[in-house]
């Protein structure tokens, strides 16, 4: 079981305040949809929680593990707006370093991860040579092996056709009934059951 | 420790698949020294005196070009957040790309060093003691270079800020490394700015991984 505590959390921008004293618990098998509008501090709040930005102020901890620690980033994966693939790489190479840099269980899936995010044969293609709906279904590929709890995920069904947010969603839906916890924010529609929202 | 073995491999094959990223620096070592001769006088005497010097600033500024492109990619397309919200040790990652950065700037530099020595007319011994030089400080140049380009990452157009940040890093190591290989011609003793050179390295081995993690987040942020 995880649990994610968010405490008091300020975070400022430049002179703008984006949201102060931010208070919520997720536990397992919860989905959380951050919504707001342009510029209302969706991202900064997940990278806040992400560990990759800093708060003004406020707490945050997984499993009583504060941020930036060992335990606490291994349960972390991050999905933000660029596609964390190097284009000298093939599909493959650049899923192995992905999965390197999270906490994932084995490297002998590779080949099986790309196919089940339907990028068949792609595993020697450069990732300069994908379309972005590609691009995205590699990092995707990485983030269905991880065996971080906590999914961080920044629009993520940019880029990706119908087929692709279903088969992300039923992907979600399968973290979440595995104990896993879900943060995302999305300007679409979503069919999530038990979804929870936030405003900001 | 498999996390370093990956990300020196992985940032070793992206630079020979796209070479002119290394190669550009490497060119510029090459035809800025090649141009001195021309420029000053084919003398061999006037040539073998100002050598020492010719090789480390025109070494020191195919670093300097190199090290744009160190964090820059990686910042670029997203993995460079991904290593610093890693479970893993960013310091050690970034030792590993740094260890990677010498290995295609530094290296080529000392290995191609006793030809252009040759070209300027250095002696052997003052060819053998002008590598000696480069292999004890190259990597103190990748090493500092790392802490600056860690700064700047984020920032457009930022190749003077890099210099004005590092070049002042940099003096010590160009005093000690030209005065090694001018005093050496002379048969004086270089004992000592070899050792300042060697310690000037594990300064900077032992620091500098964890003063460029904690640039990058500070940058990132």
């Amino acid at each position: 079981m995880s649990k994610l505590i968010v405490a008091d959390l300020t975070c400022q921008r430049g002179y703008n305040e984006l949201f102060s004293n931010l208070s919520f618990e997720l536990n397992s098998g919860e989905i959380l949809k951050i919504s707001g509008a342009n510029g209302s501090g969706k991202t900064s709040l997940l990278k806040i929680i992400a560990g990759l930005n800093s708060a003004e102020s406020g707490n945050l901890s997984i499993n009583n593990n504060k941020v930036g620690t060992y335990e606490y980033q291994s349960e972390i994966f991050y999905l933000g707006h660029l596609p964390a693939l190097s284009p000298e790489l093939h599909c493959k190479e650049n899923l192995d370093y992905l999965n390197q840099l999270n906490n994932s269980s084995s490297s002998q899936m590779l080949d099986e991860a790309l196919t089940n995010v339907g990028l068949i044969n792609f595993e020697s293609e450069y990732a300069a040579n994908l379309s972005a709906g590609q691009k995205r279904r590699v990092v995707l590929s990485a983030l269905f092996i991880t065996q971080s709890k906590v999914w961080l995920l920044d629009e993520p069904f940019t880029a990706l056709d119908s087929n692709g947010i279903n088969m992300f969603e039923a992907q979600i839906i399968k973290h979440c009934n595995n104990n896993g916890i879900c943060v995302l924010t999305t300007h679409q529609k979503c069919n999530l059951p038990g979804l929870k929202t936030l405003t900001l | 420790m498999n996390i370093f073995i990956k990300t020196l491999t992985r940032d070793l094959k992206m630079s020979i698949r796209n070479p002119f990223s290394f190669l550009n620096p490497l060119l510029f070592f090459v035809i800025a020294i090649s141009l001195f001769p021309l420029a000053i006088s084919p003398e061999s005497h006037t040539l073998s005196n100002i050598a020492p010097g010719i090789v480390w600033v025109t070494c020191m500024l195919s670093v300097l070009l190199s090290l744009n492109a160190l964090f820059h990619y990686d910042y670029d397309n997203g993995v460079l957040e991904q290593m610093v919200i890693s479970h893993h040790s960013l310091p050690l990652i970034l030792l590993a790309k740094t260890i990677a950065h010498w290995l295609l700037t530094g290296l080529p530099i000392i290995l191609l060093s006793p030809l252009l020595g040759m070209t300027l007319f250095l002696d052997a011994k003052s060819i053998y003691i002008l590598m000696l030089t480069l292999l004890l400080a190259t990597p103190s140049l990748s090493l500092i270079g790392a802490i600056g380009a860690s700064l700047i990452v984020g920032i457009k157009n930022s190749g003077m800020l890099l210099s004005l940040l590092i070049l002042p890093l940099y003096i010590p190591i160009l005093i000690f490394a030209t005065s090694a290989v001018s005093q050496s011609q002379f048969n004086l003793p270089i004992k000592g700015q070899l050792y300042f050179l060697a310690s000037i390295l594990l300064i900077s081995l032992m620091s500098s991984p964890f003063v460029s993690a904690l640039a990058l987040k500070t940058s990132l942020d």
